[in-house]
């Protein structure tokens, strides 16, 4: 891909941005009540501290200055103080959000591991009773609500066979001087195994939960592109001219096979975020999804909008890689 | 059997006539799972329609006495309270089929009105072209920059949950997807001969796009609404679930899987049967509309 069309891209980017920052905006805007109430509650102040936070806040500017002064300070991650934690909202947020890209992470894992053999087993031996069960089990995938299914496998893992723990990161005694802040990578790095093992046992029953549905998705990806490209001459040629069906599979088929599963595990990576809610409340995950939800219950509205904007650029820029990435690993498709 | 030869004769020589929409209900109709599955979605649909009739109990009368009262085929569990009772003593299967008013309504509510909008944006801006079609493709854009869930979390963290801000609070982000679909499928028509012909004979911008366009891309149209029936389904359980849904004592399956949350060490069945609704109707829903996929479209075939 040549470096100007990766820029025009880049700048094509540029007014979705901003059109989410002003969807966010006016979100922020139409919110009943005021802010400066709001974020008071029950403090006693006086009309000019009122004021005085109004001013502050940029309250009194016409609506399109304070869209523009919001998209400085969003730039700058200024998002304001979250009233609830008496911290800035970037602190808060910034402190969950390693447990939510781990998560994300796992389940992403968890789903490649699982799809791709799956994915190709079903294409390899079509119509095969193997290929049935794993088509059904993938309408299954997409059909299961996520916040029962974690409840399920709680119930039987935590609770019945009492082999994993039923809620958070890790335990007290596993907690490691942060490097990466990803527990699982960090606790390696300190060589402690114990600890590692811990927060794999944490890391399993959400990760399964949040990876099924994309596992499901990426299965059918898959076997859909396994088996067009085992259609393709070039494999009918590998077959001619005597190699082996292992080397066929892995060495040609499954490097071009691959390329839509990719493509879509990168698109489906920004579905997770809006599902890792869901999960990490039925797990108690101390991630971001969680403290979102905790805060529309406190009405904490600074913290909400950050959040969303957070998503919304990820979910967005995601995408765009998704794009890229497509366009790197096939180069038959030209900009 | 001449009967049959003379059938397949008269098609080969197209001479039978059938409407497209007949022959794709013959073929949606040769599948027996999907059959199975249209039948299940409909005794839901009943179900939710005529709830006084099926429950056996009222579901939002209360017994102390029948707290956490387990299934009828487990011991302490009684056949009058089918799948047990919750930790207000209520009834579950009546609060399962009172919950599944609240699932379809919600799910058909969102779906019509969001597949009415992104329908008639998706044909003018496919249609019309120019300005329209940049308005509405960027706002698709940017509604698309959003993941599903929180743009709809922070709506109702604006407006307060309550029925009617669930369904717009869902509808805001849908009617993008059918809009997509439709947008795709106008461009495509506006090249084709018919509407070509229409345009000749010089009928308006508005006949030609709802009489002439709009029924020959109605097959995509009603494949895409019902798998995102399906969705909207899960998404407006996932909110109940969060406490951001239909609030109680209204009873919802979401809600009802949230309350058994604290029970799952001794009751298991407060949250299991009504996941197990929303994932028998979504299930059926979701085979349904592969089912409708495959008959309308043969290129959807694998």
């Amino acid at each position: 891909m040549k470096l100007g069309k990766l820029f025009e891209r880049l700048v094509q980017l540029l007014p979705v941005l901003l059109g989410v920052s002003a969807i966010v905006f006016i979100m922020m805007t139409l919110t009943p009540g005021d802010p400066v109430d709001i974020m008071l509650g029950d403090q006693h102040v006086t009309e000019e501290q009122e004021q005085a936070l109004r001013k502050d806040m940029g309250l009194d500017l016409p609506p399109l200055e304070r869209f523009v002064k919001f998209i400085g300070n969003a730039a700058t991650g200024n998002f304001g103080l979250s009233f609830y934690h008496r911290q800035p909202v970037m602190e808060v947020i910034a402190s969950r959000l390693p447990a939510t890209i781990e998560l994300s992470l796992a389940a992403l894992v968890f789903a490649l591991a699982l799809s791709i053999p799956l994915g190709v087993i079903a294409a390899v031996k079509k119509n095969s009773l193997l290929d049935r069960l794993a088509t059904v089990s993938s309408l299954f995938g997409v059909s299961l609500p996520g916040f029962w299914f974690g409840i399920l496998l709680l119930m039987l893992f935590a609770v019945h066979l009492n082999v994993l723990p039923v809620s958070g990161r890790a335990g007290f005694s596993s907690e490691v001087p942060p490097i990466t802040y990803l527990l699982l990578i960090d606790t390696l790095l300190h060589g402690r195994f114990d600890a590692f093992g811990d927060a794999l046992a944490h890391i399993v029953l959400p990760a399964v939960t949040l990876g099924l549905p994309m596992a499901s998705i990426l299965m059918r990806v898959t076997r859909a592109s396994m088996l067009e490209v085992l259609e393709q001459d070039y494999i009918t040629f590998a077959e001619a001219k005597g190699l082996s069906r292992y080397k066929i599979l892995v060495k040609h088929a499954l490097k071009n096979a691959l390329i839509p599963t990719v493509t879509v595990a990168a698109i489906e990576t920004g579905s997770l975020l809006g599902g890792n809610m869901v999960v990490e409340t039925v797990f108690g995950w101390p991630g971001l999804g969680r403290l979102v939800v905790e805060s529309i219950f406190v009405r904490n509205y600074p913290l909400i909008q950050a959040a969303v904007l957070i998503y919304a650029v990820t979910y967005v820029m995601l995408n765009f890689f998704a794009d890229i990435l497509y366009t790197v690993l096939n180069p038959r498709v030209r900009l | 059997m001449t009967d049959a030869v003379s059938r397949t004769e008269l098609d080969l020589a197209g001479l039978r006539t059938e409407s497209l929409f007949a022959r794709n209900m013959r073929l949606f109709a040769t599948s027996r799972l999907s059959l199975v599955s249209a039948g299940v979605v409909l005794a839901f649909i009943l179900m939710a329609l005529a709830a006084p009739l099926f429950a056996p109990h009222d579901p939002n009368e209360t017994d102390l006495f029948r707290r956490l009262q387990p299934p009828a085929w487990m011991p302490g569990g009684e056949w009058a309270y089918l799948l047990g009772c919750d930790a207000l003593g209520r009834d579950i299967l009546s609060r399962i089929i009172y919950g599944a008013r609240v699932s379809i309504f919600i799910g058909a509510a969102v779906i019509l009105v969001a597949t009415t909008i992104g329908t008639l944006a998706g044909l003018a801006a496919g249609y019309l072209r120019g300005w329209t079609d940049i308005v509405i493709s960027r706002l698709v854009d940017i509604l698309l920059g959003f993941p599903y869930l929180i743009f709809a979390i922070a709506l109702i963290a604006m407006t307060g949950p309550g029925l009617g801000n669930i369904i717009l609070a869902l509808a805001y982000k849908e009617w993008v997807i059918p809009c997509r679909v439709v947008r795709g499928e106008t461009l495509a028509a506006r090249e084709i001969e018919y509407v070509e012909a229409a345009r000749a004979m010089g009928g308006s911008r508005r006949y030609i796009m709802l009489r002439e366009i709009l029924p020959n891309i109605l097959s995509p149209v009603v494949v895409v609404s019902t798998v995102r029936m399906a969705h909207v389904i899960i998404l407006e359980a996932s909110l109940s679930f969060l406490g951001l849904g239909v609030q109680p004592p209204t009873a919802s399956w979401g809600s009802m899987v949230a309350d058994g949350r604290s029970f799952m060490l001794d009751a298991w069945w407060v949250s299991t049967f009504p996941g197990l609704a929303i994932l028998l109707l979504v299930l059926s829903i979701n085979v349904v509309s592969q089912g409708l996929r495959d008959a309308f479209d043969p290129k959807f075939h694998d």
